[in-house]
């Protein structure tokens, strides 16, 4: 009788700890579990609302309140949780899904208390949220030589962030490819042309800048950039040969 | 001689009714949820009381409210921020003068989920638990604030489930009732699982685990309020009987071993770990406890 007094509460304690300790390490497994996915999660390039900060900067500015979410009137905004591309709690937006319509008050950006997001962008055509880039030639309707351009017509800025270039159509031999082409000086990285793109999967995407941007070596000089600030050739002009047996040549 | 655990409250509620034994668990539940519903009648009703979450938040459209562990962490990731979220700490300053830890006993989001997980290990009688230092959430509370200026960014937020708790409860957008139910899964995302890590440490792993041992938003909210005027007093401390009902409940029962327990000092339950949930005024049967500013004169015996 004694003994069965005395065997039962080490019983117990051993299963009560056993149990204790299973849980505890389920749940740090849990936690780092769900960081390394986190990490892994990054394939879906997040854009960040108008206005945001550099990416490091905004890091440390927003304070994670979601009043840009609720103040954005078409939903664009999302927040993100544990498992979103971004840290957990911050705003972005899918362009596939719901871009940014681009609106002239920029609720957004006057909703942050933090100035995350930058309250001197009061011109939503400044606002950098990423840019357009038509990344997959192969499958653009308008590099087959069809007449697509929804990116193009659905542009906000139409002929000026997006243009169609003409280009002779080696093909057919007798027609010309309408190339949409991205201009940075102008293209927000609002998305309604990822949105608005007609294949299965977009050819052209809005990438975040640190992406989709290269960078210029500070030694390069154009040519004829500082032929044009100079007014003349920096350096002495190539001679001019005489073309031959072409008609009308010079 | 000591109640059981499980029936900490019975004695209260025999002698004194249903109602005062249970007065300041309900107003403290009405006051939890009165505040998600100011957060939610933008969302529901397209009525904005509160926007924004328990991170910050606007009430009314011009008070500002800033988590102030958010705001120094942001500040010490090196960023200056904008006036409004100077405004917000400086709101929630003056909520220092209230006392203590009542946010964590009445604002919370994360509350319930801690008290239901301590109302179980009492019912299932899971006494006995592994032990941390309750100093330890200073100790996270300055890891996160030197954390934040070491990376950049505001550390603390990669899994702040306070936060994240609140955030998944208001999602921000969707409108509507149904609108705001879709929502939630996809507001708390994978959050909801760590919610579920929460509430399985504290039941399983350390009694009162997350809020009384790690939390660092409590922490600070703790050190903010150290001078408030809001506090627990065992006023009539000699008629305690020692049943310790008080001691099961208190999510900080390590405080009132000085002040009832040994009866030693003043019988205000002086603490900046105190949650002023008032707990133990319901279940205390012999109407020990009372709540009184801090510039209350006690003529209780010392």
């Amino acid at each position: 009788m004694s003994q069965q007094r005395e065997k039962t509460p080490a019983r117990r304690r051993f299963l009560r700890d056993a149990a204790r300790s299973a849980a505890g390490l389920a749940g740090i497994a849990m936690l780092l579990g769900l960081q390394q996915k986190q990490s892994q999660a990054r394939d879906g390039l997040a854009l960040r609302p108008p206005g945001a900060l550099a990416e490091g900067a905004f890091d440390s500015a927003c304070i994670r309140c979601g009043q840009c979410v609720q103040a954005c009137p078409y939903q664009t905004l999302k927040l993100a949780t544990l498992l979103s591309p971004l840290a957990a709690g911050m705003p972005y937006f899918v362009a596939r899904d719901i871009p940014c319509e681009m609106c002239e008050d920029i609720p957004c950006v006057v909703a942050c208390p933090s100035g995350a997001l930058d309250p001197h962008l009061t011109d939503i055509d400044q606002a950098r949220m990423g840019l357009a880039v038509l990344l997959d030639h192969e499958n653009c309707l308008n590099w087959q030589g069809l007449r697509c351009d929804v990116c193009y017509r659905v542009c906000p800025q139409i002929d000026k962030a997006i243009t169609l270039e003409l280009q002779h159509n080696e093909r057919t031999g007798k027609h010309a490819m309408f190339l949409p082409t991205v201009h940075s000086a102008a293209c927000t990285g609002c998305g309604k042309c990822e949105q608005a793109c007609v294949l299965e999967q977009a050819a052209i995407k809005v990438l975040p800048l640190a992406l989709a941007r290269g960078q210029l070596g500070e030694h390069y000089r154009w040519g004829w950039e500082e032929k044009q600030r100079a007014g003349h050739s920096l350096v002495p002009e190539g001679i001019t040969l005489p073309a031959r047996g072409v008609k009308g040549g010079e | 001689m000591a109640n059981p655990v499980a029936q900490a409250g019975r004695e209260a509620r025999q002698r004194h009714g249903w109602w005062r034994s249970n007065r300041f668990l309900i107003l403290r539940r009405s006051s939890q949820l009165l505040i998600l519903l100011m957060f939610l009648s933008g969302p529901l009703w397209g009525t904005w009381i509160l926007r924004g979450n328990y991170s910050a938040s606007l009430l009314l459209e011009t008070i500002p409210l800033t988590d102030p562990l958010m705001m120094l962490e942001s500040l010490l990731a090196g960023h200056w921020p904008a006036w409004l979220v100077w405004v917000g700490a400086a709101v929630v300053l003056v909520y220092g003068l209230i006392g203590n830890r009542v946010f964590c006993g009445w604002v919370c989001p994360l509350n319930p989920v801690a008290d239901l997980a301590a109302w179980l290990r009492r019912k299932l009688g899971l006494r006995q638990s592994a032990s941390l230092p309750r100093s330890l959430r200073y100790g996270i509370l300055i890891a996160v604030l030197v954390g934040s200026v070491v990376s950049g960014t505001l550390l603390w937020e990669w899994v702040n489930p306070v936060a994240l708790m609140g955030r998944g409860l208001i999602h921000g957008t969707g409108e509507g009732a149904l609108g705001w139910l879709k929502g939630l899964v996809a507001a708390f995302g994978a959050g909801i699982w760590l919610i579920v890590a929460l509430f399985l440490f504290d039941l399983l792993v350390v009694e009162h685990g997350w809020c009384g041992h790690l939390c660092p938003v409590g922490a600070l909210y703790g050190v903010i309020g150290s001078q408030g005027v809001v506090q627990i007093s065992a006023e009539r401390r000699e008629n305690c009987t020692r049943c310790m009902d008080c001691l099961h409940v208190c999510p900080e029962p390590q405080i009132l071993r000085e002040p009832l327990l040994l009866q030693k000092g003043t019988p205000r339950v002086a603490n900046e770990t105190c949650i002023a949930c008032g707990r133990c005024i319901d279940v205390c049967a012999e109407n020990v406890f009372e709540i009184k500013t801090k510039f209350h004169y006690s003529g209780a015996k010392k």
